[in-house]
């Protein structure tokens, strides 16, 4: 537990004494932003037509700005985690040092774990930053704390998600870029395997369906958490830290 | 104090090592010699736990490294090849981390990480990042961090590596200084690296080990008989036939073709030929008994071996 921290410590400050972390934020929240000003703006033109517009009177807030936001940062974070976990085992590889961290009396599940919560901890740091939006949805009149809460948890799910798999990329190769691509990659698979569900035949299409990123924040962003959507994330995190085990041990044994 | 035996690894169906078995006794430093690519790196990550080996064991203080890792990681500092550190830390930062990381409790850290810059003389380096330092000081923080805790064992792989004549000597005598406190393992291909801090050597090629004996042991063991290096002024034909019938010369080998001469003897026949070659009125300009250096008895060895591969295919 105690070597957990001092790996957690040191890679969180490699996040913020590097640019990585601040470049990730700023970028991050421009994105962001600018999807979050364009549901505010999009909203307020339709309430101001709602105002002759009988068929348009059940229009709110949380429906319009707040849910869509969670699905709009998913989608930039697909782009951010491949950045923020590409170093954790390719730099050291490269450069040498898994060796030497691997000569302190330390086991592999406590650096993996170091690592991974470091990791997730800029992306909830991040996350968290769109709380100002919270803010000023709340000031405008409406709040809905439960879906705001539920929206976050999902976002969290998602992260540690996507930063296992990005992790376990990243204990593949020693090329930080290569580590990028593939995580990447993979992620936006994971995204759009959904779209296929509407093509592809009986028992298969269920499977596609089951399998997409994005379906499973859905439900979150509206409020509603359901245990199959948690045991979905939680089961991809689990999956891939346990692959990144597999992946450290080979190394190894293969040389 | 670390016993290895019978170790071997393959890298699919690519021996690195075979069957190495070699002691190392509390308190001494072992030069562990080998050309490169001759299995040392391996063998060192075998010692550290780092890679598992494939046949045979490794005990450290008793402790099988495989089965007891982290118990024997404890025990061990480790400079590895090339001296892989965290570049984007400082001295300090890193030799904390260390600390703590190899399980140092927080009141003990300051006074640990202070003793280790004070031993390397990294202190005005204390503020720096690493990936700015130079390759001495590098080296010496590598050197620092292995010191952090004071294991027992030391294990450096090349730790002079790309250091100015200064620097190594400073990295040479400071491990010298280890001797009778820690067991240390020092792999080099640089010979006189051996001959002046270690006291026993393993030389290992092609994974395998083909000698293990003091320095002084192995320049004897070819060493057998008297060299002599003599430059004589006289007609060189002459002075050559009068030296090979010399009472107990051997061979008799030209070296520059201009008057310097190797002898080979059974005996001392120093006294003799000192008293031949003055009274055949030539001039006896120099006289060196020639021992076999370490470098001798290494390439001896390592070309003995490859013949004998060769042989084998």
């Amino acid at each position: 537990m105690r070597n957990f921290w001092t790996i957690f410590k040191r890679e969180l400050r490699v996040y913020f004494t590097s640019p990585i972390a601040y470049a990730l934020m700023v970028i991050f929240l421009v994105v962001a932003g600018y999807f979050f000003y364009n549901s505010l703006a999009y909203y307020s033109l339709l309430s101001f037509q709602a105002m002759r517009n009988p068929y348009l009177e059940n229009l709110n807030l949380v429906d319009m700005v707040l849910s869509p936001l969670f699905g709009n940062i998913s989608v930039v974070m697909l782009l951010m985690v491949p950045v923020l976990t590409m170093r954790l085992w390719s730099e050291e590889k490269k450069s040498g040092t898994l060796e030497l961290l691997f000569s302190y009396p330390v086991r592999d599940i406590e650096v993996l774990l170091g690592k991974y919560c470091a990791a997730l901890a800029v992306f909830m740091i991040m996350v968290g930053l769109t709380g100002f939006y919270q803010i000023i949805i709340w000031s405008l009149g409406q709040s809905a704390p439960g879906v705001a809460v539920s929206g976050y948890l999902g976002l969290f799910l998602l992260g540690a998600a996507f930063i296992a798999l990005g992790v376990f990329v990243s204990s593949l190769t020693e090329n930080q870029i290569v580590a990028a691509a593939v995580s990447f990659g993979v992620l936006l698979l994971f995204w759009v395997i959904g779209w296929s569900a509407s093509t592809v035949e009986a028992p298969l299409n269920r499977v596609f369906e089951y399998l997409s990123l994005v379906k499973h924040l859905v439900n979150f962003a509206k409020g509603i958490i359901d245990t199959a959507d948690v045991v979905y994330y939680l089961a991809m995190t689990f999956f891939f830290l346990f692959l990144t085990m597999r992946s450290l041990e080979s190394k190894r044994w293969r040389g | 104090m670390i016993e290895v035996d019978q170790v071997s690894k393959y890298f699919g169906p690519i021996p690195a090592v075979r069957e190495v078995t070699f002691r190392v006794n509390p308190g001494e430093i072992l030069g562990f010699l080998g050309p490169n690519g001759a299995g040392k790196t391996t063998t060192m990550r075998i010692l550290t736990g780092f890679y598992p080996p494939t046949g045979g064991s490794v005990r450290v203080a008793g402790l099988d490294v495989f089965e007891n890792s982290l118990a024997v990681r404890k025990k061990i500092g480790y400079l590895p090849e090339n001296v892989p550190l965290y570049g984007e830390m400082t001295v300090r930062d890193f030799l904390f981390f260390v600390a703590d990381i190899k399980g140092l409790g927080k009141n003990k850290r300051q006074g640990a990480v202070g003793r280790v810059m004070e031993v390397c003389r990294i202190e005005a380096m204390a503020g720096r990042y690493i990936k700015k330092l130079s390759k001495g000081f590098r080296q010496r923080v590598g050197l620092a961090q292995a010191l952090v805790g004071d294991p027992e064992v030391l294990i450096l792989d090349e730790p002079t590596i790309g250091l100015d004549p200064r620097q190594i000597n400073e990295i040479r005598s400071l491990i010298k200084s280890f001797a009778g406190e820690k067991t240390v393992i020092l792999s080099t291909h640089i010979l006189p690296e051996v001959s002046m801090t270690c006291q026993r050597v393993v030389i290992i090629n092609q994974g395998m080990v083909v000698a293990e004996d003091t320095p002084e042991n192995l320049s004897a063991r070819l060493g057998g008989g008297h060299r002599i290096r003599v430059r004589i002024g006289g007609p060189y034909g002459r002075v050559r036939t009068a030296l090979k019938e010399l009472p107990g010369v051997r061979a008799v080998t030209s070296v520059d073709g201009a008057g310097t001469y190797l002898l080979e003897a059974e005996a001392e026949i120093r006294p003799q030929l000192a008293m031949a070659v003055c009274s055949s009125g030539w001039d006896l300009y120099e006289m060196v008994q020639v021992s076999a250096t370490l470098e001798d008895v290494f390439l001896n060895l390592v070309t003995e071996e490859k013949t004998e591969v060769e042989d084998h295919a």
